[in-house]
């Protein structure tokens, strides 16, 4: 069998290691989208919403961070969870749970920054009609993220798309130990630099999928927030 | 529609105003009683502060100088006072769901929402409307909608800034009943626009601006029959006021 035949054979048959790396990459990388929208919604709205001394840098800097370098990412965590570290304590290097912490603070920025302007420029869309509605600063908030809900959603699809994507912060922080912290990424980087490319390329068509089922996602929920929420 | 008792708010009052916008006076000593009864038009050319005026009577523009009472006092919160503006905005949500949004922001109760909605739709004929998205109404839809939402506070001060601009003739006549309707029902109106037509119309009161000082106000009939000044006798008889 060709490698390509034989990357598909692995897909069509079920593969538990093939599947298992990629039901890993789905839950880290999810479950860091989930952190970074609890933290990332609420801050781009903060900033949004709120003048202070020194926004202007502080928004120049949160657009910078979403280019964030993931070896950067994955470099600092591992400082901080490493044994001398000062997180080193709860024994969390190599784990599922640095992946997702590397990840949170890789995406984090990508929402902020996106919730942030979304929100700033519905918020001068609304403002007059809220201000004369004498509306509270509570509801003003809950208003403006229901209504800019579904370009939030799609900056959510784009901050997984980024943390599905990357493989150096939870190479550098998960260690890509088999069966407990390989992911899609590390696996592919692994099995490539090994010359094993049937796994590699498995796994690559998986990716490559879930790319696409996430653009279409963030496609279809553009379309269906102009048609329900013209 | 029901009645509102005459709120605190009546008489707005003016004294001296100022509004700046950085050097430039956008409102200029404006002096001035707004009581209740028939609606108070301003008339004006562009720019002559009209917009400016509503904005500081409704209470979302602080003077620059000299101080706005309502009923008397400063500092009211405008929770008995509504605005339409010129270019209003619908919210993402469906026709029924900017009422709702306004009754739950003016906090009415949530067991008589839909009734009150369905009254208020019906009130600016947009019944059987309920559910579809808001912005896809036309223009003359929206601006009925947005008079809906102003009205579902229940004020007892309507302030309307050009609520007919770029309205066929056919929605300005609905717009134009509905605020007939309004202020009969003891609602105070107070209305922007630069239509003599709609101003001989609907205004118990005129007051006339330019360059952001009142030239002129009192009752209608009175300032279109004989107006006491140059500047709104040019500007009766069309001329550009620059």
């Amino acid at each position: 069998m060709t490698e390509n035949a034989s990357a598909l054979h692995l897909i069509l048959t079920g593969d538990p290691m093939l599947f298992g790396i990629v039901r890993l990459s789905l839950a880290v990388s999810l479950s860091a989208v989930l952190f970074a929208a609890l933290i990332g919604v609420p801050l781009g709205a903060l900033i949004a919403l709120t003048q202070f001394r020194g926004r202007e840098p502080v928004v120049v800097v949160l657009n910078a961070l979403m280019g964030l370098p993931p070896v950067v990412v994955g470099l600092s965590v591992f400082l901080l969870l490493s044994r001398s570290g000062p997180l080193g304590s709860l024994g969390l290097l190599f784990t599922p749970e640095a992946m997702v912490m590397a990840q949170t603070v890789l995406v984090t920025p990508i929402i902020a920054a996106l919730a942030r302007q979304t929100i700033e420029d519905l918020w001068i869309e609304y403002r007059d009609e809220l201000d004369a509605m004498d509306v509270g600063p509570v509801l003003r908030v809950r208003t403006l993220i229901w209504d800019a809900r579904f370009s939030l959603v799609t900056a959510l699809l784009a901050g997984f798309g980024r943390a599905a994507a990357e493989v150096g912060a939870i190479l550098i922080v998960g260690g890509n130990i088999e069966g407990f912290t390989r992911t899609m990424t590390t696996a592919i980087a692994l099995e490539t630099s090994k010359g094993e490319l049937q796994l590699g390329l498995g796994l690559g068509i998986v990716l490559l999928f879930i790319i696409v089922l996430i653009n279409a996602m963030a496609w279809g929920v553009r379309r269906a927030g102009e048609h329900f929420a013209a | 529609m029901s009645i509102p008792a005459l709120g605190p708010d009546i008489p707005i009052r003016l004294f001296e105003v100022d509004v700046l916008a950085g050097n430039v006076t956008i409102l200029d000593r404006v002096s001035i009683s707004i009581g209740a009864g028939a609606p108070t038009v301003l008339i004006g050319a562009n720019g002559s502060g009209k917009t400016t005026f509503l904005r500081a009577a409704m209470g979302l523009i602080p003077p620059s100088r000299g101080r706005i009472t309502w009923g008397g006092r400063e500092a009211v919160p405008p929770t008995r006072r509504a605005i339409l503006f010129q270019r209003p905005v619908m919210l993402r949500r469906s026709v029924a769901g900017n009422i709702v949004y306004a009754l739950t922001a003016a906090g009415f109760p949530r067991a008589q929402l839909e009734q009150r909605t369905d009254e208020l739709l019906s009130l600016v004929g947009l019944a059987g409307l309920q559910a579809r998205p808001a912005r896809r109404l036309s223009g003359g839809e929206q601006q009925r909608l947005a008079l809906a939402r102003a009205l579902a506070r229940h004020p007892t001060v309507l302030f309307l800034d050009e609520p007919t601009a770029n309205l066929d003739p056919a929605a300005t006549k609905a717009i134009e009943n509905i605020v007939q309707e309004v202020s009969a029902g003891g609602v105070k109106v107070v209305m922007a626009t630069h239509d003599l037509g709609e101003a001989r119309r609907l205004a118990g009161d005129i007051v006339f601006l330019h360059r952001g000082g009142v030239i002129e106000s009192g009752p209608a009939d009175v300032f279109f029959a004989a107006p006491a000044t140059d500047d709104a006798r040019r500007f009766l008889a069309g001329e550009l006021l620059i």
